[in-house]
């Protein structure tokens, strides 16, 4: 949109400053025990600063690192789905009256300003937006609308990180109003920022940035190129929806309904997992009721029940159907893949189960090829 | 997103826990089609999704048949005439009439299954002369369970419509069939080049009616069923009520059995 331009340190603190006096909540990674959430920041002192993430299925660490770097770690269990759809918003209230009851519109929502969210993330918004925004739910809706988005490239993937089989990272390419590029280099440490959007252009106008020489802008771009190439894991796409439901009677999905604990960690850490619940709540005396959302997990039996029993009694079905939602039926509702390669179903999963090893296990046990490999090896034993 | 309260104007036992509620449309221009839902919101209890079992040529009474089966159903079936119940939709896809037009139709339904067909049997009866031999074939546990009994025998009576019912147990003074609903198929008589196939009724039953349709030629193209699924929103966003790639609530719940034929013969979808 405009040219890139150099910021420092003080002048991503000054970025903050700028959102917070227009009025947002600033929001982004900080330090809460041992891990990295994301609330409210005022300042850089606020972010992770010197602090890289180790992870690898079922495990997280945090480690110190030998520099200052702001961004030197990749996502945390948490995704910004925690503020646009924040469990138990209620949807409305309602109020007994002498002919019945009526409904009344809950609180306005804030205006967040999502600092330091991923190019996965951005894409993972982009997703939820497809699902959210065309039947105006009320929740997601607005907080959406009135967000500001802070993205920052990734030049230092993890090993469970695959946003690049996806075409989701590790440079964002659309959604954010500002996109940061840190630049780690001993004395000259700083970030290229571009705007994405006109407000975005607006904020930086704001701040005492210079325009990035040639040089820093391919600096900038050749560490996003590198990890590119330095990926933890990858996912092979091609035929992935025909696939997944040529193989929904393959039995390796036992074998993943054995290690599988159905604890919704996966769905929970997500940040295009959508599934939600509703709570109805009443008031002792009966004089008031209300409607709040709640996050809720295909891992669930409660999820499928209906009278008689739940639809999906197994562990197995309710890996298969959280796989085959985002890999293969999200395409045909939404038009895309419910997956950025973020890797957290992967991290926080407490017995490692993960996704990227599971499809290549069914492509590698794919039943349509063993369907035709059947009369070969009965040619054999006769 | 929000419930529109209505008023209910009458409220029938049909059975011992079933209940059919004549409630005040959320608007006068309120309509539906036959087999679309509405959710059913009892203040502070919960809300369901419930299907229309009323006429559609009459948008003036939304007509809604209930099984008292939790607490939500039962709240909802504990109402007095003047109470308010909370409305949204009607949601979903409705039973295709249209394609069933110029040939036979066999309606197969079980239980409280009849409650989601009843309005296509209003709009079929309403336009008989579009269509060849029509038949409903009904199965209830016992003929104390037959729902709108009164209405199936008015059916009976008429010649355009062949109405077949058989239940699990009969009592003393039970003289019809006894058996599953499956067995009456082959009592009806239909062109299976032609015929369109409505089902409704418990999943096993439908798998078992689908399977007896196939058999005698009725391709899975012109077999339709209402599919039952938990569903919390109505709209696509809760993602319970998924079926393979459709959300039974706004794709369905009347869906072919072309659409599904990956998933309605596979277990735990």
């Amino acid at each position: 949109m405009t040219e890139p331009l150099v910021i420092d340190r003080e002048g991503v603190d000054a970025l903050i400053d700028a959102l917070i006096d227009r009025g947002y909540e600033v929001v982004g990674p900080t330090v809460r025990g041992q891990t990295i959430l994301y609330d409210t920041i005022t300042s850089t002192g606020d972010l992770p600063v010197g602090i890289r993430d180790r992870q690898e299925a079922g495990t997280y660490r945090l480690e110190e690192r030998d520099d200052d770097a702001l961004f030197g770690y990749v996502v945390g269990p948490q995704s910004w789905k925690k503020f646009l759809t924040p469990p138990g918003t209620v949807f409305w209230k309602g109020l007994r009256t002498a002919d019945g009851f009526e409904t009344v519109e809950p609180e306005e929502p804030p205006s967040y300003a999502f600092f330091g969210a991923r190019p996965c993330e951005v894409a993972a918004m982009k997703i939820q937006d497809d699902v959210y925004l065309p039947v105006e739910d009320g929740i997601y809706t607005e907080r959406r609308k009135r967000s500001f988005t802070v993205a920052v490239n990734c030049t230092e993937p993890a090993a469970t990180c695959f946003c690049a089989s996806l075409g989701t990272g590790p440079d964002v390419n659309e959604g954010y109003d500002i996109a940061l590029t840190e630049v780690l280099g001993g004395e000259n440490h700083y970030f290229l920022a571009e705007a994405g959007t006109d407000t975005g252009a607006d904020v930086l106008a704001e701040l005492a940035a210079r325009e990035a020489r040639d040089e820093e802008v391919v600096t900038a771009r050749r560490l996003v190129v590198h990890a590119t190439d330095h990926m933890g894991r990858t996912l092979e796409t091609k035929g992935l929806k025909d696939l997944l439901y040529a193989n929904l009677a393959n039995p390796y999905w036992d074998e993943i309904g054995e290690r599988c604990l159905s604890c919704t960690n996966c769905t929970m850490v997500c940040p295009t997992c959508f599934c939600s619940t509703v709570e109805d709540r009443q008031a002792l005396d009966g004089s008031s009721a209300e409607r709040a959302r709640t996050w809720d997990s295909c891992f669930t039996l409660d999820f499928s029940y209906i009278h008689g029993g739940p639809v999906r009694s197994s562990s197995s079905a309710r890996y298969r159907q959280w796989l085959t939602h985002k890999l293969a039926s999200w395409q045909d509702q939404f038009d895309s893949i419910g997956c950025v390669g973020c890797g957290r179903c992967i991290t926080w999963c407490p017995v490692g189960i993960d996704i990227t090893r599971e499809v290549a296990m069914i492509r590698e046990r794919d039943i349509r090829r063993v369907a035709v490999g059947t009369p070969a090896v009965k040619e054999v034993a006769e | 997103m929000h419930p529109v309260p209505c008023r209910v104007r009458s409220v029938v036992r049909e059975l011992e826990d079933t209940f059919t509620l004549d409630i005040e449309p959320p608007e006068s221009d309120w309509g539906f089609a036959p087999g679309q839902f509405t959710m059913l919101y009892a203040f502070g209890v919960g809300e369901v999704p419930i299907s229309i079992s009323g006429d559609p040529n009459d948008p003036s009474r939304l007509v809604q048949t209930i099984r008292a089966v939790g607490p939500v159903t039962d709240a909802l079936t504990s109402v007095s005439p003047g109470d308010s119940v909370g409305v949204r939709g009607p949601y979903g896809s409705a039973w295709p009439t249209g394609v069933a037009e110029g040939g036979d139709l066999l309606i197969v339904t079980g239980g409280i299954g009849l409650a989601p067909l009843r309005p296509a049997i209003f709009e079929i009866l309403e336009h008989r002369d579009r269509y060849g031999n029509v038949t409903l074939m009904y199965g209830a546990r016992s003929p104390s369970e037959l729902l709108f009994a009164d209405e199936l025998q008015e059916w009976r009576g008429r010649f355009d419509l062949d109405v077949l019912i058989t239940v699990d147990h009969g009592d003393q003074v039970w003289r019809g069939p006894v058996g599953v609903v499956t067995s009456l198929i082959n009592r009806a008589s239909f062109d299976p080049e032609s015929a369109v196939a409505f089902v409704c009724g418990p999943e096993i039953m439908m798998r078992f009616t689908i399977q007896d349709l196939e058999r005698k030629g009725i391709t899975d193209d012109r077999l339709y069923v209402s599919m039952e699924r938990n569903m919390k929103c109505g709209i696509g966003l809760c993602g319970h009520c998924q079926l393979g790639r459709h959300f039974v609530c706004k794709d369905g719940p009347i869906l072919s059995c072309a659409a599904m034929s990956d998933t309605f013969w596979t277990r735990e979808v």
